[in-house]
């Protein structure tokens, strides 16, 4: 088995998704950047799955895509209502709240 | 050429396939243990059905039978709990189990629930405009925290993880055109989503190690050989995730901000009812699948418990807005409730009930405590400590409650407080590991920090003036006023003639791999 091509691609993905997180100030980026961080965690998920021979990694994968949905949904929604009524998606204009 | 033999030699292969494997079977489902669960998700169901048909004319009753499918689903808790010989029950091979331990705890969140409904309803009635989809989604997040009582595998705990947290991020930003509950949606939603991508990271790392899901399983896995470094990073990478949830220190930045711009009861939900979701998650993990790797997680646990006690206590001390002040003391007593892991690897079931002991406790007295703001800012419409001047003299009340409240947050006999402080510094200095009473000594440095705030607040409410002189009672409506005294009476008997009933309530049993 190649286990270690797929972790390691899934570690790089991991990497770029918290790089993007942490650097980018747009909304939708970041969200996309977390996207990338659960589709590493996918790659492992199956990889880990078909090295084991057992189920549960496919199955755990198949959830984590299906509440990733859900969660993109809601974040967009908030960033959508961030964006009428400020007019921008830069996340570091909002800061009304602080201290 | 006619494709009818290339789809029977497809069926034909698609047939044998299906031969080869096991024919399934449906696990046996033992109903009673999901009832408490599935009543929420039926009557929780009826009342969005009963609100789409009635629309206008059941709006004032909506937040009733919101409240009601609280207590329906109680009745299965209490059926459970008397069945004591069937505990505990077990489903899908040990993946979901109902304990004492899960009993307690879904009584907690549903009578959480039950109290989080009574101070909305007037905040919600009177706002800008009336939403019922706020009940519907409080009941959705209180179904995902019953399920997270009961899980004991890792996609259970992802999914009920998510189910407490989407529509809290939802309620956050549910003042649509203000832009600080915007904001405060925002940085809760990014926060959390990140944060269960890091959770998750470090979940796929466990079940790679492990080949299984369930926590018992990685347990055991967990528990033979040396710790490899993929272990320990998986170890971390999921308490990390859990440690944006319960706002450990660093991982609390979200916390203060989206405390200050949700809508107040909602602040009250995320303070006690979400937090607590976090630390079941947490004291699940920890105790069934990392018992074996106490070397990894006992010092992270230890760290982040001191620096969330500290931390949270300093900024609090010079808070003047009293949700902000609220939400940084919410920091430093998840602190105290995290100190119990940075020991667990000789006692873990000590640690499991001291935990619950305070999560029992820290429900009731913080509930109060907010129900009292809530009430208090219908008169002053304010936030700010320097506006709480004079209300001994116009509401006597709810001035008493409130130091009740903010005597049992301090910790300070006979309130209920001091009972689960106790119990933490019980469970640090027992062993008598130099590590576990550093770390009692600096909670009771921070408990007399801690003591110095929730002191000037009440102060402020029992000497000082009215800023503005203005001294007509506060109408606190009825709702409130239940709410009120259910925190009030459990606060004060949890602390004196009930001591003996709340410590034998949360002395669990567990079985370890």
């Amino acid at each position: 088995m190649f286990l270690n091509q797929f972790l390691l691609f899934a570690a790089a993905l991991f990497c770029i998704g918290v790089y993007g997180v942490l650097t980018r100030k747009n909304g939708v980026l970041m969200l996309m950047s977390i996207e990338l961080i659960l589709n590493a965690v996918n790659i492992n998920l199956v990889a880990f799955g078909a090295y084991t021979g057992t189920i549960s990694g496919q199955v755990f994968a198949l959830f984590v895509i299906a509440v990733a949905a859900a969660e993109v949904g809601v974040g967009l929604a908030i960033v959508l209502l961030i964006y009428r009524n400020r007019r921008s998606i830069d996340v570091s204009e909002a800061d009304l709240l602080q201290g | 050429m006619s494709v009818a033999p290339v789809l029977t030699s497809i069926a034909a292969q698609a047939d044998s396939l299906l031969a080869e494997q096991a024919p399934f079977v449906r696990p046996a489902i033992d109903w009673h243990a999901v009832a408490p669960e599935l009543v929420l998700l039926f009557t929780g169901a009826l009342v969005t059905i009963v609100d789409l048909i009635g629309l206008e004319k059941v709006r004032k009753i909506i937040p009733t039978l919101t409240s009601l499918t609280f207590l329906a689903a109680l009745i299965p808790v209490i059926t459970l709990w008397a069945d004591n010989d069937e505990l505990p029950r077990q489903m899908f091979d040990g993946a979901w189990v109902v304990d004492e331990y899960s009993l307690v705890l879904k009584g907690l969140f549903l009578l959480t629930g039950y109290i989080i409904v009574l101070i909305s309803t007037n905040y919600m009635l009177e706002g800008d405009y009336y939403d019922s989809e706020y009940y519907q989604l409080i009941s959705a997040s209180i179904v995902g925290m019953l399920v997270m009582s009961s899980a004991r595998d890792l996609v259970t705990i992802f999914v009920a993880i998510e189910l407490v947290s989407i529509p809290a991020y939802l309620m956050a930003a549910w003042r649509k055109r203000d832009l600080r509950s915007n904001e405060a949606g925002l940085k809760y939603m990014l926060m959390g989503v990140f944060a269960s991508s890091i959770m998750l990271y470090g979940m796929s790392l466990l079940y790679g190690t492990a080949g299984s899901t369930k926590l018992t399983d990685i347990g055991a896995v967990l528990s033979q050989g040396e710790t490899r470094p993929m272990l320990t990073l998986a170890i971390v990478f999921t308490i990390i995730g859990f440690g944006f949830k319960v706002s450990a220190v660093p991982f609390h930045t979200w916390a203060p901000d989206t405390y200050e711009g949700a809508p107040t009861p909602l602040t009250a939900f995320l303070a006690v009812a979400s937090k607590a979701a976090g630390f079941v998650a947490l004291v699940s993990v920890v105790i069934y699948a990392f018992p074996g790797r106490a070397d990894v997680v006992e010092p992270f646990i230890w760290v982040l418990s001191a620096l969330t006690m500290t931390i949270g206590n300093l900024i609090a001390m010079r808070q003047t807005n009293i949700v902000r002040m609220l939400a940084y003391s919410g920091i430093a007593q998840a602190g105290y409730m995290l100190a119990p892991l940075a020991v667990f690897g000789d006692r873990p079931a000590q640690a499991q009930s001291a935990i619950v002991t305070y999560l029992v406790i820290y429900a009731a007295m913080n509930l109060g405590a907010f129900a009292v703001v809530i009430a208090l800012a219908r008169k002053t419409g304010s936030g700010e400590i320097s506006s709480y001047g004079g209300t001994f003299n116009y509401a006597p009340g709810l001035t008493a409650a409130m130091t009740a409240f903010l005597f049992s947050l301090a910790g300070i006999p006979p309130v209920g407080g001091w009972f689960a402080k106790f119990e933490i510094f019980r469970i640090l200095t027992d062993g008598g590991e130099p590590w576990g009473i550093a770390l009692a000594v600096i909670a009771a440095v921070n408990s007399v920090l801690a003591a110095f705030y929730y002191l000037s607040i009440a102060k402020q409410m029992w000497f000082m003036p009215a800023p503005d002189g203005d001294d007509s009672p506060v109408v606190i409506p009825p709702t409130l006023q239940a709410a009120l005294v259910i925190t009030l009476i459990v606060t004060i008997v949890s602390g004196t003639v009930l001591v003996g009933q709340v410590s034998d309530l949360t002395d669990f049993a567990i079985q370890l791999p």
